[in-house]
């Protein structure tokens, strides 16, 4: 199939400002001399690069563990209290790290919440989680959403018949989720890793509150402490180089098979797994990461809440706020899942070097710490286009280039389990190819594209350094909000709005989990 | 088929929400008319919302002039006016540190302070070369739990918290803006052989390490530790938050790196189309309203010979910092965070 112009001049479009971050740190980068490099050296590049890949190994294998034990679970199986926790499951996500981080703490510090429930058992000293620990737990607890999220959008695209036709041939439950189940869900499960891994790369808050070393901190460390952008620049490129190296690995996890069905027949929704004597075990799963990932947060600020409200102190206005995280979540996540498309249906209908080099430059963006992509575009704005610096619409291309693979991601692994044949028939047929994108293509991509609408309006609500510094003036998040409160110690008035954030990102999931409902209608 | 019925109105929900928050934003500034008729100065401000923004609301009552303030982590924003660079659109630029000050001063992009507001501030507490002022003073303390410990028992220099009879007894946010700050100054007064040794052996002493200043008074409080680091004037914000703690500020000796004593402060832009107006609110900062407000709303430290702490704070003249130059304490924030790191602090 040849690749159409509007196409190819769209992806063309979005690939520019994805590389505006890099072009600008590689501008950066040349104006080094020898003491930069000395000074690169002197940070320890290597160790720091061995500790970061550490951290995203094995937050991401958790994350997978987690992600598609639950994804599985709550679409496949008739475990107990099945769709509340497909409503709670992806909640934590919503959770900003550097929330999630104090929140742990909190608890778990050697003199923390549990040491003060323990203590009339003469527990009066718990051994702490800062550093590995703290970092890994904060990471894979508020993460596994984005493995979770794919995977049961992937699980939904899957054709039962072939689930069936397994277990007539005798194959056991669990030998076809291994052999048939499982490999067809290596798309999704492939990008919902990525995205964990790349996340936990970039991420700031959760490793500067657990004291963990990483490269992003060391980036951090550099604009903060020495003003000095080159280093920075020069750490942020190597940190695109290992994410580019990581996407290598998940191109090869990816694998090179079809995932879409070949034959006919009719798609239709497939009877549930009995679990059986397992019932309560899985079911006591699906709470114990609950509880810990959602019940745990709520129940920290909700305690640091009511001491404020006992205390009599008053709570600042919250709704600016509220409507300030709505415009940018959803205008964020409508433009990007827009410009996510043509990178998506290239990347998924046009296989190939230049489409795989179209595709990971769209990754840098992600791959980088937020305040990196913040003051590139602080440098692009104030200097390039005055007129759109700290307006809405340069923020929300920020936001474009800062999430955009966690739209692109779901709309390829939903393309992947389309196959080509319905378009060429399209097309040969005589309809145009824009006839054909909108009647086939973009209905059929459509719950990818729903998932990635989500997964950015979820990231783009807890957004910080971005949106700091490129937010009009007066401009209120309520993640900015929960910034100011925490920024000054003042954890009870951050409670507040950050328990409205975990609420308001209840909408775009309750989209999501609507739309199980009405499967499970069908399927009942 | 389902899924366009869901598409369709969140994307239109989208383009209303942009649409309406373009409106609700602020009209852009006029900026550029005469500074006699009132005009709109953008501020950029390290300092948080909650120690500031009501200063700010008495200079717009005050002057007829309108504030746009945009805050932010006083390292962040002199990076983004670094990045910004001539076109940068603020007109003052308010920060938490003098390392902030120092860096953007040392690019070219402040200009210099009126006379007759840099010779009313503390030489200690403004840039050498009047490019910025400080506001407020913040120093640091050793604040300790009355129950546990009698001002007697603590030690006359920092140093001497190396010692193992404080094992397990100290706390302090390593990293805090602020005890970085103290650790440059450290490196600019004994070297960084005697940092290193210094942390080394607090990092040897087991201490409690916590995410910012006031969790560290609020752990002194709880007897999680007996001692902690902090910058002086947490004390009153916790108990103004908690009520009667026991806990009281010991202040180190004289010229011990431990005394430091920071500036929180302010520099004009050199691109600021209004640079009378930004002058008139540096003015106002260091003139009657701030320094009561520093002395009184904040706890800190007024910069201004003659203006007293409202507190029963050691006065400033009785406390003898040590021999540090602010604006050359970003020269030695990089080694600081280095030796912090090495030594497994950060």
């Amino acid at each position: 199939m040849r690749v159409s112009l509007p196409l190819l001049v769209s992806a063309f479009a979005v690939c520019g400002v994805m590389a505006l971050p890099v072009v600008y740190l590689a501008l950066r980068a040349g104006e080094s001399d020898s003491s930069t490099w000395d000074l690169i050296l002197r940070s320890r590049t290597v160790g720091l690069g061995i500790r970061t890949l550490g951290l995203a190994a094995s937050v991401t294998a958790t994350a997978v563990a987690v992600g598609v034990s639950l994804a599985w679970l709550t679409t496949r199986t008739d475990v107990p209290g099945r769709r509340l926790w497909a409503v709670l499951a992806p909640l934590p996500l919503v959770v900003p790290s550097y929330v999630g981080a104090l929140i742990l703490l909190s608890v778990l510090s050697p003199r923390g919440l549990l040491q003060e429930l323990l203590a009339p058992f003469g527990v009066d000293r718990l051994p702490g989680i800062a550093g590995f620990p703290g970092a890994f737990l904060t990471l894979a607890l508020f993460t596994y959403p984005y493995v979770y999220l794919l995977a049961v959008a992937g699980l939904r695209g899957q054709d039962p018949a072939l689930e069936e036709t397994a277990r007539t041939l005798g194959l056991s439950r669990w030998a076809t989720f291994r052999r048939v189940t499982f490999p067809l869900l290596r798309p999704s499960v492939a990008a919902g890793g990525l995205l964990v891994a790349l996340y936990t790369l970039h991420d700031f808050g959760a490793v500067s509150l657990m004291r963990f070393q990483t490269f992003t901190q060391a980036i951090f460390l550099q604009y903060r402490a020495a003003f000095d952008r080159t280093p920075a620049a020069i750490l942020s490129l190597m940190l695109v180089a290992v994410a580019l190296a990581v996407l290598g690995l998940e191109h090869r996890a990816r694998g090179r098979a079809r995932y879409y069905r070949s034959g006919s027949g009719a798609r239709r929704p497939l009877s549930p797994v009995h679990l059986r004597k397992w019932r309560w075990p899985c079911a006591a799963f699906c709470g114990l990461v609950a509880l810990l990932a959602v019940g745990l947060p709520v129940t920290v600020l909700g305690y640091w809440l009511s001491r404020t409200v006992a205390a009599g102190r008053e709570i600042g206005e919250v709704g600016p706020a509220m409507f300030g995280s709505l415009a940018a979540a959803a205008g964020g996540a409508g433009l990007t899942v827009l410009a996510a498309t043509p990178i998506a249906l290239l990347a998924a209908r046009h296989p190939g070097r230049s489409s795989r080099l179209a595709e990971r430059l769209t990754y840098a963006g992600f791959a980088l710490p937020g305040i990196v992509v913040a003051l590139a575009f602080v440098f692009i704005g104030a200097n390039l286009v005055p007129a759109l610096y700290q307006t809405l619409p340069l923020l929300l291309v920020a936001y474009v280039v800062l999430f955009l693979p966690q739209a692109s991601e779901p709309i390829r692994a939903a393309l992947l389990q389309v196959s080509p044949r319905v378009e060429e028939a399209g097309r040969v047929l005589g309809r145009s190819g824009a006839y054909v994108f909108r009647k086939l293509v973009a209905p059929l991509a459509s719950r990818g594209a729903m998932v990635g609408f989500a997964l950015v309006s979820l990231t783009v609500m807890k957004e910080l350094p971005a949106t700091l510094l490129l937010r009009p003036t007066g401009f209120e998040t309520l993640a900015t909000l929960v910034w100011t409160e925490s920024s000054v110690g003042r954890f009870g008035a951050a409670a507040f709005p950050a328990l409205l954030l975990v609420t308001l990102s209840a909408i775009p999931l309750y989209l999501l989990a609507g739309r199980v409902d009405l499967q499970e209608v069908r399927a009942e | 088929m389902r899924a366009r019925h869901t598409l369709v109105p969140l994307l239109a929900t989208v383009l209303l929400g942009a649409a309406c928050a373009d409106q609700s934003s602020p009209p852009p500034s006029d900026r550029g008319e005469s500074a006699a008729t009132a005009t709109t100065l953008t501020v950029y401000s390290g300092r948080d919302e909650e120690f500031i923004g009501a200063l700010f609301e008495r200079f717009e009552g005050d002057s007829g002039h309108t504030l746009e303030v945009r805050y932010g982590d006083s390292a962040e924003l002199a990076a983004q006016i670094l990045e910004e660079g001539d076109a940068s659109p603020a007109d003052v630029f308010v920060s938490q540190d003098a390392g902030s000050l120092g860096a953007v001063a040392e690019a070219g992009q402040f200009t210099p302070i009126d006379d007759d507001i840099l010779d009313r501030v503390d030489p200690r507490f403004r840039s050498p070369e009047g490019l910025w002022v400080g506001a407020s003073g913040r120093a640091r303390v050793l604040a300790y739990n009355t129950d546990r410990v009698t001002e007697q028992e603590l030690p006359g220099s920092v140093f001497d918290l190396t010692d193992p009879a404080w094992r397990g007894k100290i706390g302090f946010p390593p990293t805090n803006g602020s005890f970085q700050a103290f650790v440059a100054a450290m490196i600019v007064t004994d070297g960084e052989d005697a940092t290193r040794e210094f942390l080394e052996g607090l990092e040897a002493n087991d201490p409690v390490l916590y995410e910012d200043n006031s969790s560290t008074v609020l752990g002194i409080a709880a007897e999680e530790v007996d001692v902690g680091l902090v910058n002086h004037y947490y004390l009153y914000e916790v108990s103004a938050e908690e009520g009667d703690i026991p806990v009281a500020n010991h202040f180190f000796e004289a010229g011990d790196p431990g005394a430091l004593v920071n500036a929180a402060g302010a520099g004009v832009m050199a691109t600021s189309d209004d640079t009378d107006v930004a002058m008139q609110l540096i003015d106002y900062l260091t003139g009657d309203e701030g320094q009561t407000y520093f002395a009184e709303e904040t706890f800190e430290y007024p910069v201004v010979p003659g203006y007293e702490p409202s507190v029963e704070l050691v006065p400033l003249d009785q406390i003898d910092s040590p021999d540090v130059d602010l604006s050359d304490l970003g020269g030695t924030l990089e080694p600081a965070l280095r030796l912090l790191a090495e030594v497994g602090l950060v």
